[in-house]
This record gives structure tokens, C-alpha cells and sequence, in this order.
């Protein structure tokens, strides 16, 4: 459970506003898609809600805890897969995910079944004992994935987590995330791709210019734009069709 | 932090590029450029002193008696070349002895006869071969006037009021100092060697390849990662400046020191007190070098600072070089200075001043933990997170 309320961040001095009053609040065993053009502010939002940005105003609650008061509480609700995958090409793939159980503070056996776990349902059989590098951004996205769910967090954060991925391994990626909704998880994820909100997501939140243009399911966008598709819907909903060619 | 030590140490270790550079060519380059440099130095010196000088004389005529004297000193006198300034200054001769006609004229008359030295005094390899004609000319000079006292009835002490002796108090290992003064530079650029590459790819290179930012959102204080990757670091530079010490005592136990009448003290128990001594000089690299990688974007950036840094080191060992003075206790509190000075009066011999070196350990880890602490909060601010934006 996320509640943004009033987000606003600026850069370089107050010049740049990237996240303006941003509010919305994602629910567990729910996907709340963060929908928005490129530069819109989604993944600064995203950078607030798992700590690495601090907000100039504005609050944010993760199943109650505030991160200001206590950021390594929070971490540890979240498991976050943030836009640069990052991984370290002289490790393998379970070598990377063992790290990031290891800097969790898990014991090794958690951490071996959590990966065996992995193993099996993001199919990484083939790959996981082998060096990351050069591996496809498939199986990078799926190595992200896995070290960022080795905690077994409650909420889990995706920035734009279908980038660069093929038709298959997209598919593959949406089951596994509805997976996460059917175990009671709150899942938020940021994307500029209309198909996938439509796809997989419970409730969308539509972000435009850093401020929140719309907020609701993929019904309650049509009803309210009065459109017939989420696509004419989205058009109407920002203002503009930058973005959708993207 | 253990998990991001040991993981920095496993990384690390599985790039066959920085075992190469850092634990092989780094530790292995003091000791063989040392090494080349000393035995060369000093086969060139006993050659220069052994083998039979050969002395082209213009106006050899002038005077028979100094050139019979240079022939019995075994000085082999050869025909002059018709422009000496030229030979000289081409570099085809190092020194021709010049006797003009008033050579004999001054002799005849007991005025001091002119002989002149022809020579570049700036060419440093011809300074032997100088000395060891002025030398000759010096003796017979001696000669010539003991004689003439000696033809007036006068003894020939009357002209050496005094007498002075030297008691040469050096000791071989003192003498060996001497030859092993670039020895603490060489230890020191060692430990900044074997921390920079892992100082760049734990921070600019953790940049570069975009893992900072998924790395950073683990539950886990800020500090006490740069603490992990800190710690991995010195562990690094520690193990490099272990192996180039090592390699130090092998390569010198090959060198042809007797014939010097010298003694290189530098022994394993030698090496383990400039271990110690170095040892937080080694954090100090450490972390000196990872605040600088952390603000660089990329490997490249980070390596171009790091040419700078690598000259710090320097600043200490060739002050000495240059001004050489006792040691004295302010120095012994500076960071690298210390360890230049009390390696320096190691490698002499001379007793170790406990205070001094617990003076110097205590300074340079002070600096090391300043610095440390001021890496440990990098990370604490967003631009140095995050590539873009």
C-alpha cells in the first residue's frame, strides 16, 4: 500500500520542476500503472518513493511507514527494479542476486531457495550460473527482477520494466507480474507504452508535465474523457499526443 | 558491509586486467626499475674508475716531464684532434689536456705554468674521467713543489699547516641508505598504484555501468557501503605494497653490492616495519583516491585524475631527494613524509624511534579516517547517484 500525497521536486536550484503536487495511492493486490510520456516525471516519482530522491514537500506512506523517518524500514518493504538494471558483468546471475540477499541480511540457505524459487518461475535455468556478461536485456530484466524480489517484499516498484524487451519475453514478464498481484502484492510500475496499462494494470494513473492529469481505472478514464478508446482517452486526458510515438 | 567487501574482493578478482596491472606489473615495477638502475649505476661507475684512461693531448712537447709522469700513471696519451673545442663539444672526446708554447716559458721562469682542461662540465658522465685527470695533474703538481722545497732546503711539512683526517664513521648499510634514498617513493607510489584501479571501478566504474542507483536502494546505511567498498580497497593496496616490499628483497639480494662496499639493509624484517609504516597510508590512498573516482561519470574521467594524484606521493620523496636533513620529530607527523623519513632511517640502519613511528602511524591513520569519513558521506548526495539528470 503507497500513499503519495502532494509530491513536488525540482532541480538545479528550483528552475527545473520535474514532480509537481504528484498524489496517488496504489493498493496491495492491485498493479497501479504509472502512465506518462518520457520526461513526464515518473521515474523522479519513482526516485522519491523508494528513497533516492528526497521530496522538497510533500509525504509519502508505505504500508504506514514514512521513509523519512525511517529509510532502511522502508528498503526493506520495497523491492524496486529501477530503469538501469546494473548488473555486474564479472558475476554470475546468481552471484548477483546473492549479493543483493546478502546486503538484505538473509542467510545463505533463504537465499539459496529464493533463487531455486526464481530459477523456476522466471525460467532462468540456462543462464543463471553464467557470467551476465553479454546477456540479452531479457535476461538482464529477469536477474533485475529476481535480486530486487529476493526479500520477499510486500510492495514491488518496476521502472519501466518492458524497455527493450521482446514480444515473448513481454509476455512472459506481464504473467509473472499478475503473479505478484494474485499474492496480494502492491505492484506499481511506470511506463509510456498505452498497451501495457491497458494489458495489466488494475488503476491508472496518468502523468503529464510532472502533475497528475487523471487517476482511476481504464473505465473510469473513458467514461470521464468521454472517448472511446484509453488511447483517445490519454490524448484528451494531457492535453497532447507527444509521447505516443515513442 | 562484509557483503559489499567481499563481493568488490570476488568482482575484482575475476578481472584478469586488474590482477595483471595491480598485483603483477605494480608491486614488480619498483623492484626492477630499481634493481636495472642500481647495477647499471654501478658497473658504469667501477668502469669508469677501472679502465685506462685515454688522454688526448695538444702540445704534448711543451712539457715532456708531465706527460712522462701521466705514461707511468699508466694514462695513455693519445694525438689531440685539430679543433678540441669541437671534439669536445660534438661529444667525440670527454676531456683534452691543452699545453700552449708558454707552458714551458712560465716553468722556465717558476711562475705557475698554465695547463688547461678542455671538458663540458655539464655532460654528468664525463665527471669521472675529470676527476681522475685532475687528480693526476694534482699529484704531480705535489710532486713537483715537495721537490723544489726540498732543492731550497725547506721541509716540506712547512707547506701543510694542517692535517686533516676524516674518520669515516658510515657503515656499510649507511652507505647503502644512500643507494636505496628512492626506495620509499617507490614503496609509496606502490600502495596510490594498487588502490587506484579498484578505488575507480568500486565508485566511477559502479557509475558507468548504472548499478550505483539499484545498489543504493538496499536496506543498508550509505556509509557502510562505501565502507565495504573502503575496506576493499585498502585490502588491495595492502596486498600489492606486501608483494612489491617482497619483491624489493628479492630484487636486491641480487645486487652486486659487496663490490660497493655497501650493504643493502633490507632484509624481511626490514620489509615488515615499512609495512607497517605504509599500512595506513594505504587507507589513506584508499580513500584519497575513492572521494576523487566518486564524483568522475566514467572509468576514463576517473583515470584522468588519477594521473595527477599519482604525483602526491612524489612531492614528500623528492624533497628529501633534493634537500636532504635530519630527521626530525615535525616530520615524522606529516602523512607520506613520515613514512619517506622512517623509511629512509630504516633502510640507514639506525635504531627505530618507537615514538617517531608511533607519531607516524598515529598522523597518517588520523588523515586516513578523515578522509575515510568524508568518502563514507559521498553517497549521501543525489548528483553523485545518479548518470543522467
Amino acid at each position: 500500500m503507497i500513499e503519495a500525497n502532494a509530491l513536488r521536486k525540482t532541480f538545479n536550484k528550483g528552475k527545473v520542476v520535474a514532480v509537481d503536487e504528484v498524489s496517488f495511492s496504489a493498493r496491495d493486490g492491485q498493479i497501479t500503472g504509472l502512465l506518462g510520456p518520457n520526461g513526464a516525471g515518473k521515474t523522479t516519482t519513482l526516485r522519491m518513493l523508494y528513497t533516492l530522491l528526497k521530496p522538497d514537500s510533500g509525504g509519502i506512506k508505505v504500508d504506514g511507514i514514512d521513509p523519512t523517518a525511517e529509510p532502511l524500514k522502508i528498503k526493506r518493504a520495497l523491492g524496486v527494479v529501477p530503469d538501469s538494471r546494473g548488473l555486474y558483468d564479472r558475476l554470475t546471475a546468481r552471484e548477483n542476486i546473492r549479493y543483493y540477499g546478502r546486503l538484505h541480511g538473509l542467510d545463505r540457505a533463504t537465499i539459496d531457495r529464493r533463487i531455486d524459487e526464481f530459477v523456476r518461475v522466471l525460467d532462468m535455468a540456462e543462464f543463471i550460473d553464467r557470467k551476465t556478461d553479454g546477456f540479452s536485456q531479457g535476461q538482464r530484466v529477469k536477474v533485475a527482477i529476481a535480486r530486487a524480489l529476493i526479500h520477499d517484499p510486500r510492495t514491488v516498484l518496476l521502472d519501466e520494466p518492458s524497455n527493450g524487451l521482446d514480444v515473448m519475453t513481454t509476455r512472459a514478464l506481464r504473467e509473472f507480474l499478475r503473479q505478484l498481484k494474485s499474492q496480494g502484492r502492491c505492484v506499481v510500475l511506470s511506463t509510456h507504452i498505452m498497451q501495457e496499462v491497458a494489458a495489466l494494470c488494475d488503476r491508472i494513473v496518468i502523468i503529464a508535465h510532472g502533475r497528475v492529469a487523471a487517476e482511476g481505472t481504464a473505465d473510469e478514464l473513458l467514461a470521464r474523457s468521454g472517448e472511446k478508446t484509453l488511447e483517445d482517452a490519454f490524448v484528451k486526458l494531457i492535453g497532447s499526443d507527444e509521447g505516443l510515438l515513442a | 558491509m562484509m557483503a559489499v567487501y567481499i563481493k568488490e574482493l570476488l568482482d575484482n578478482f575475476r578481472d584478469r586486467r586488474v590482477i595483471i596491472n595491480t598485483l603483477i606489473l605494480g608491486p614488480l615495477m619498483g623492484p626492477v626499475i630499481f634493481a636495472v638502475m642500481i647495477s647499471f649505476m654501478t658497473r658504469q661507475a667501477t668502469e669508469r674508475m677501472e679502465a685506462p684512461l685515454e688522454l688526448p693531448v695538444v702540445g704534448a712537447e711543451h712539457a715532456p716531464n708531465l706527460i712522462s709522469f701521466l705514461e707511468r700513471q699508466g694514462v695513455i696519451i693519445t694525438e689531440a684532434p685539430d679543433d678540441p673545442e669541437a671534439a669536445v663539444r660534438q661529444e667525440v672526446e670527454e676531456v683534452i689536456l691543452r699545453l700552449g708554447p708558454d707552458f714551458a716559458e712560465a716553468w722556465e721562469a717558476g711562475h705557475p705554468a698554465p695547463v688547461e682542461l678542455i671538458a663540458d662540465l655539464s655532460l654528468r658522465y664525463s665527471g669521472t674521467t675529470i676527476a681522475r685527470v685532475r687528480g693526476y695533474l694534482g699529484a704531480w703538481s705535489g710532486q713537483v713543489s715537495q721537490l723544489r722545497l726540498q732543492l731550497r732546503g725547506v721541509h716540506p711539512d712547512l707547506t701543510r699547516p694542517i692535517n686533516v683526517q676524516v674518520t669515516d664513521l658510515s657503515t656499510p648499510e649507511s652507505r647503502g641508505g644512500m643507494v636505496l634514498a628512492f626506495l620509499p617513493y617507490f614503496i609509496l607510489i606502490t600502495v596510490f598504484m594498487g588502490s587506484m584501479h579498484m578505488a575507480i571501478d568500486t565508485t566511477a566504474g559502479e557509475r558507468e555501468r548504472k548499478s550505483l542507483e539499484p545498489l543504493l536502494i538496499n536496506p543498508l546505511p550509505r556509509w557502510q557501503i562505501m565502507a565495504g567498498k573502503l575496506g576493499a580497497t585498502t585490502s588491495f593496496a595492502l596486498m600489492t605494497l606486501a608483494l612489491g616490499l617482497v619483491a624489493f628483497v628479492i630484487a636486491m639480494s641480487y645486487l652486486p653490492v659487496e663490490d660497493m662496499d655497501m650493504a643493502l639493509n633490507l632484509d624481511l624484517r626490514v620489509a615488515a616495519w615499512a609495512f607497517l609504516l605504509c599500512a595506513p597510508a594505504a587507507l589513506m590512498a584508499a580513500a584519497l583516491l575513492t572521494i576523487l573516482a566518486a564524483f568522475a561519470k566514467s572509468f576514463r574521467e576517473a583515470q584522468s585524475y588519477m594521473g595527477l594524484v599519482i604525483l602526491v606521493p612524489m612531492i614528500p620523496s623528492f624533497w628529501i631527494l633534493i634537500d636532504p636533513t635530519r630527521t626530525v620529530t615535525w616530520m615524522t607527523m606529516v602523512p607520506l613524509l613520515s613514512q619517506n623519513v622512517l623509511i629512509l632511517d630504516l633502510v640507514r640502519g639506525e635504531p627505530m624511534n618507537l615514538a617517531w613511528v608511533g607519531l607516524s602511524l598515529a598522523t597518517t591513520g588520523l588523515a586516513a579516517l578523515v578522509l575515510a569519513a568524508i568518502a563514507g558521506t559521498l553517497y549521501n548526495r543525489p548528483n553523485l547517484i545518479f548518470t543522467s539528470g
